[in-house]
């Protein structure tokens, strides 16, 4: 039904609020602008500052993107168990799922006809410097191994996202990409 | 196209909201007032940060009822003026709606809509289709209507709609919807050109060296009130005749033509895409002002497909135009979803029904 090429591609970043969801779907969507593609991001939360649920679609494409809504995704990243509930029946046979295993059971993936990727996401990121870096290590991962954008593109983004304030921050993020990279 | 390349085209990264504002700013709007409501805040919050810098007034009105108001006075005295806010809010602004509209004050008035009726909830709808382009406010008063359905359109459009609204005095607005408000996707500022200003002979600017002029919507002598009524009628038929737009995708031989706006228009898209991967000639009619409805091409369209199928995320509205339009009714279906977005495949398992496809 659809193109599967790596090039036109759709991912769902899910998770709880505070997680960073928004941001690193922000941050994809910025570095494919950046290599020149046709880019959407549509976020979804809840009405909670934090604790609630999160979760983005990105649409990334060299045609004009018609939906930024996705029915059956092409790849999911999902940060905690919930979230794999919710998705892991919808994505498409073949797709990319990228597992956060520190908050999932690896045993309720059920579905065996996807490309599953588990990314011990916290422990890396506990590692690297700090707990909140889990989401950008599991948008290294899915980076890499998808080959949708280039993890120096990402890397190169982050001052776009990345507010005045928390620059110091943004060498430790670099090392969550690598890092989560390096794992796919 | 990298940024960084010599001679290629500047794009920036932002939410449907906020290009509106980039829109308005570019239009020359100098004057906003609002009061929060989601899905559309990211409005106010531009507008508070950035309008001073412009040497602006951003005011944050105590209620719906005032902004409108403050609206009002700000177009009587000439400016370029503009508010924004959600289904409850607009509810609460018709009757200065029908004011300005009375008093052929233009401004621009942006919806983006949530879910009702009632405080009803904040995921996205199209369920203001009715009291946007049916008049809203009381007395017979109707507004032309636009409905982007990208971040580009959500720049372009307003900038249009300041056009609009200065051309025939009257307040315009744009209808936009959650999913349109807080997506972000690349868009490129000066693809076209703002509104130049215009000339206001007729505004309160201080009646120093002339005579006293009145911008109001009461008339009690003789005939006035018939006299002023025909006076709009002829206004809107003119609009009706100069202003539609509406945007033809792969309309030339489709059989099975799709008629919907905004977000529903965009999903509608890749639906159509992958239909006609599997040989069926889909197509659709996207209205881009709703208030005036693309009749003509709906009714020529309808003469020659076999069959039309309106989207909407609400339980029928823009239907009733479609039907309007034609008298070809028994060809007219209704795919809607209150309150949520039908996905693609969604749309696409209606499609090849309707084709007589069952894969």
């Amino acid at each position: 039904m659809r193109d599967m090429d790596k090039t036109n591609t759709d991912v769902i970043f899910a998770g709880f609020g505070g997680q960073g969801i928004l941001m690193v779907g922000n941050l994809l969507s910025i570095a494919a602008m950046e290599e020149g593609r046709q880019v959407t991001y549509f976020p979804a939360y809840g009405v909670e500052m934090r604790g609630g649920t999160a979760n983005c679609t990105v649409v990334i494409s060299d045609d004009e993107i018609g939906s930024p809504v996705v029915g059956h995704p092409r790849a999911c990243v999902v940060m905690n168990a919930p979230s794999l509930e919710k998705y892991q029946s919808m994505m498409s046979p073949g797709g990319t799922l990228v597992v956060n295993s520190s908050l999932v059971e690896k045993g309720d993936v059920k579905r065996t006809d996807l490309s599953v990727l588990f990314v011990d996401a916290n422990e890396i990121a506990r590692g690297v410097g700090s707990l909140q870096l889990a989401s950008m290590v599991a948008l290294g991962a899915y980076a890499a191994k998808t080959g949708v954008v280039g993890i120096d593109t990402l890397c190169g983004c982050l001052p776009k996202v990345v507010s005045k304030k928390y620059e110091k921050f943004i060498p430790l993020n670099i090392s969550a990409l690598k890092e989560g990279a390096s794992f796919a | 196209m990298k940024d960084a390349d010599a001679g290629t085209v500047h794009r920036e990264f932002v939410k449907g909201n906020e290009a509106i504002c980039h829109g308005a700013l570019a239009a020359g709007c100098r004057h906003y007032f609002g009061y929060p409501i989601t899905p559309q805040n990211d409005i106010p919050e531009y507008m508070s940060t950035h309008m001073a810098a412009h040497g602006g007034v951003f005011l944050q009105a105590e209620s719906e009822v005032a902004t409108i108001n403050m609206l009002l006075g700000a177009a009587a005295a000439g400016k370029r003026v503009m508010t924004s806010s959600s289904g409850p809010g607009i509810s609460l602004m018709q009757e200065g709606i029908s004011y300005m509209a009375g008093s052929e004050l233009p401004a621009v008035i942006v919806n983006i809509s949530r879910s009702g009726p009632g405080l009803g909830g904040i995921a996205p709808s199209q369920g203001d289709y009715f009291q946007a382009v049916k008049g809203g406010g009381h007395g017979g008063c109707r507004i032309p209507v636009l409905a982007p359905h990208s971040v580009q359109e959500m720049y372009e459009l307003t900038m249009h709609a300041f056009e609009l609204a200065d051309r025939y005095r009257t307040p315009v607005m744009i209808l936009g919807d959650a999913i349109i408000g807080q997506m972000k996707e690349p868009y490129t500022p000066g693809l076209c050109e703002p509104p130049g200003p215009i000339d206001k002979p007729w505004a309160t600017t201080g009646c120093a060296g002339r005579p006293r002029q009145h911008v109001k919507s009461l008339y009690l002598k003789d005939d006035d009130i018939e006299r002023h009524n025909w006076k709009l009628h002829e206004k809107l038929q003119r609009i009706e005749k100069a202003e539609v737009r509406a945007e033809s995708y792969h309309l030339e031989d489709a059989r099975i033509v799709l008629v919907a706006f905004g977000t529903a228009a965009r999903v509608c898209k890749t639906a159509i895409q992958w239909a006609r991967k599997e040989g069926i000639a889909a197509g659709m009619i996207r209205p881009v002002t709703l208030f005036p409805f693309p009749k003509t091409l709906v009714h020529e369209t309808a003469g020659k497909a076999d069959l039309l199928l309106v989207v909407e995320m609400n339980t029928g509205q823009m239907v009733e135009d479609v039907m309007i339009s034609t008298s070809h009714h028994d060809k007219v279906r209704f795919m809607g979803k209150p309150c949520a977005m039908p996905t693609p495949d969604d749309i696409l398992a209606e499609i090849r029904l309707l084709a007589g496809k069952t894969s």
